[in-house]
């Protein structure tokens, strides 16, 4: 086989077996089935930890299965999403507090990716930049995100503390409020704390992934600008941006599908708290302090469902910029 | 002095404060935090930016607690099994996916995608099936194998947009003189995935340090859990007095571990990144 490419093949041939699909080369045919050999790995561990138990969330969530002992379910059909019994509709779908926590996790999802993309590229433009001390501040910005989530969020709700907290402290020294203020317990502020912890948290990372996009940038546009003369505001919407669109693309799919399944932030500031509840809070909430499998996994399946249908938009709006495998 | 050279003037004193704005905003929740643990609990509420008195209590308190020696523990062996499971998957699967041209490669992209956007929750029921069945329930190898979920998929987006990037001449080169496609790997892209591959993994480690939902759910006793369970359950004891002195002193000693990390790691990704994988 390898003596087959040394002295047949010209070099010509080469460029062939890794651009123009040529089916029939022993080559070819070597690379594809080690193709499938490297991918099997992770094939089965991905089936293993997602595949299969999806199809199970799918199926217990028209069973009345409890956490306790889940082999002993019955079938019910839709009766965890929506049931007409005695004059009243029951299930996840006729419960308001369900709904509260869609438009929750959509508000949070929305308002708090856009913050992130506007500030990290800001952040990474900076961070571009030749200046003195640049190392230092790169690792600076970098801290909040290796901070855990759990972690980060103690320190807001200490910093946020109503009695306690330096933030009011702060604000009254100031001027701006008179009382201090319950940031994480009143319902009006309390999704504003829950944002302003994962801004700050996830800022780090859509600066990393701009960052590295406008490192592998050619440097001949930029001087080619600068010759003549155009404002770098302009360089940056007609240059900069086009080119790194497709890393931010990613760093948007990526913070977008990680807001819509929030959990943990909001679980540690304001807890079950409805006013902030996410869809990731209500179905565990259900699942594991109720133990209500059946409805728990109801919940979960429309969560997924409403991901599904998030993703697919995302990729039909920005199908341009995200190539699946394409050329 | 000209308006040109005011306004450079004036710009130079823009970019600095918008510098100082956010090495502020970054680092102060962090600092904050340092000063607080340092407190005696005396001085634990009265505000102030620098404390008047410290001393070592809050450390002390911690560390004398085993359950929270033990977390620690847990989650390096977490973590770190989960980035070598993660980078060894997503290094072959990445190869595969973008180095080679075959019939469901699209199709296996769309799967990845399709993971990587699972929400957790989605699979919590059926995955605590699993690691039930599998006897993992209450163990840190139930959270190792159910991390995989979130580090894989993220792995191999990231290294098969590396991978796709480096120049085809290396391949074929390496074609032309015989090499298998295992060798190609190992001898020629992977020397130049290091820098993808410290992003990658530096990101899954902190996925996996981070990750509190299954943690939460898949583990029950106090030897079993992971540092973030830990922590936000210090603040279980009592409603009202929440132990905010100890609670930032094991935040500031989970954190700073990870801080020296990404300093180290952050080096070397962007002189990797800024280097290049191949001249000529």
């Amino acid at each position: 086989m390898q003596t087959s490419i040394k002295h047949d093949d010209a070099p010509g041939e080469a460029r062939s077996l890794t651009t123009k699909p040529r089916r029939g080369t022993k080559v070819r045919r070597q690379r594809v089935k080690a193709a499938w050999l490297f991918l099997a790995p992770m094939l089965i561990a991905l089936t293993l930890v997602a595949g299969w138990p999806l199809v199970r969330t799918f199926f217990l969530s028209f069973t009345d299965a409890s956490l306790s002992d889940m082999g002993a379910a019955n079938l019910i059909g839709f009766e965890n999403y929506l049931v007409y019994d005695d004059g009243r509709w029951y299930g996840v779908l006729a419960d308001s507090v369900w709904w509260q926590s869609v438009w929750n996790t959509v508000y949070f999802s929305v308002v708090s990716v856009s913050l992130e993309v506007v500030f990290g590229v800001i952040v990474a433009l900076i961070l571009n930049a030749e200046f003195k001390g640049r190392v230092i501040v790169r690792a600076a910005v970098l801290i909040p995100w290796a901070i855990p989530t759990i972690v980060s969020a103690q320190m807001w709700a200490w910093m946020l503390n109503d009695q306690f907290g330096i933030i009011n402290h702060l604000l009254m020294n100031v001027g701006i409020i008179d009382a201090p203020i319950a940031w994480t317990a009143n319902a009006t502020y309390s999704m504003w704390a829950v944002i302003m912890v994962d801004v700050w948290k996830t800022i780090p990372f859509v600066a990393l992934l701009v960052l590295a996009a406008l490192q592998m940038l050619p440097k001949d546009c930029y001087e080619a600008a600068e010759v003549d003369g155009i404002h770098p505001i302009r360089v940056f919407f007609r240059v900069t941006l086009p080119l790194i669109t497709p890393a931010l693309m990613v760093a948007v799919i990526f913070r977008l599908l990680d807001a819509l399944r929030v959990f943990d932030v909001i679980y540690v500031l304001t807890s079950n708290s409805t006013s902030t509840m996410s869809m990731s809070v209500y179905a565990r909430q259900q699942l594991v302090e109720f133990q209500d499998v059946g409805y728990g996994s109801a919940a979960s399946t429309l969560l997924f469902l409403i991901i599904a249908l998030a993703t697919v938009a995302y990729l039909y709006v920005g199908r341009k910029q995200i190539q699946l495998g394409g050329d | 002095m000209t308006t040109r050279q005011l306004g450079k003037i004036a710009k130079r004193i823009g970019f600095w404060a918008l510098i100082i704005l956010i090495m502020l905003y970054a680092v102060f929740p962090f600092y904050y935090a340092v000063v607080t643990s340092l407190k005696p609990s005396s001085d634990l509420f009265r505000v102030e930016l620098w404390p008047s008195s410290w001393n070592l209590d809050n450390y002390v308190h911690i560390f004398s607690q085993t359950s929270f020696l033990r977390a620690i523990f847990n989650s390096i062996v977490v973590a770190f099994s989960v980035v070598f499971i993660a980078l060894l998957f997503g290094l072959t699967a990445s190869y595969a996916l973008g180095r080679v041209r075959f019939r469901g490669r699209s199709t296996v992209l769309l799967v990845i995608l399709g993971v990587s956007m699972f929400p957790q929750v989605a699979v919590l029921s059926g995955l605590f099936e699993v690691i039930r069945s599998l006897n993992l329930y209450n163990n840190p190898a139930g959270l190792i194998l159910s991390y995989t979920i979130f580090t894989l998929p993220f792995t191999v987006w990231v290294l098969t947009t590396f991978m796709k990037q480096l120049p085809m001449e290396l391949e074929e080169a390496a074609i032309m003189d015989g090499a298998t496609p295992w060798v190609t790997l190992t001898k020629v892209f992977l020397p130049l995935m290091w820098p993808a591959m410290a992003t990658t993994g530096l990101l899954a480690f902190i996925a996996a340090w981070n990750e509190f939902l299954f943690a939460l759910t898949f583990t029950l006793t106090d030897t079993q859990r992971t540092v973030p369970v830990a922590i936000a359950l210090l603040s279980g004891g009592s409603a009202y007095e929440l132990p905010w002195g100890p609670i930032m002193a094991a935040s500031v000693v989970v954190t700073v571990p990870l801080v020296v990390l990404v300093i180290i790691f952050q080096r070397r990704i962007v002189s990797g990144l800024t280097a290049g994988a191949v001249k000529g």
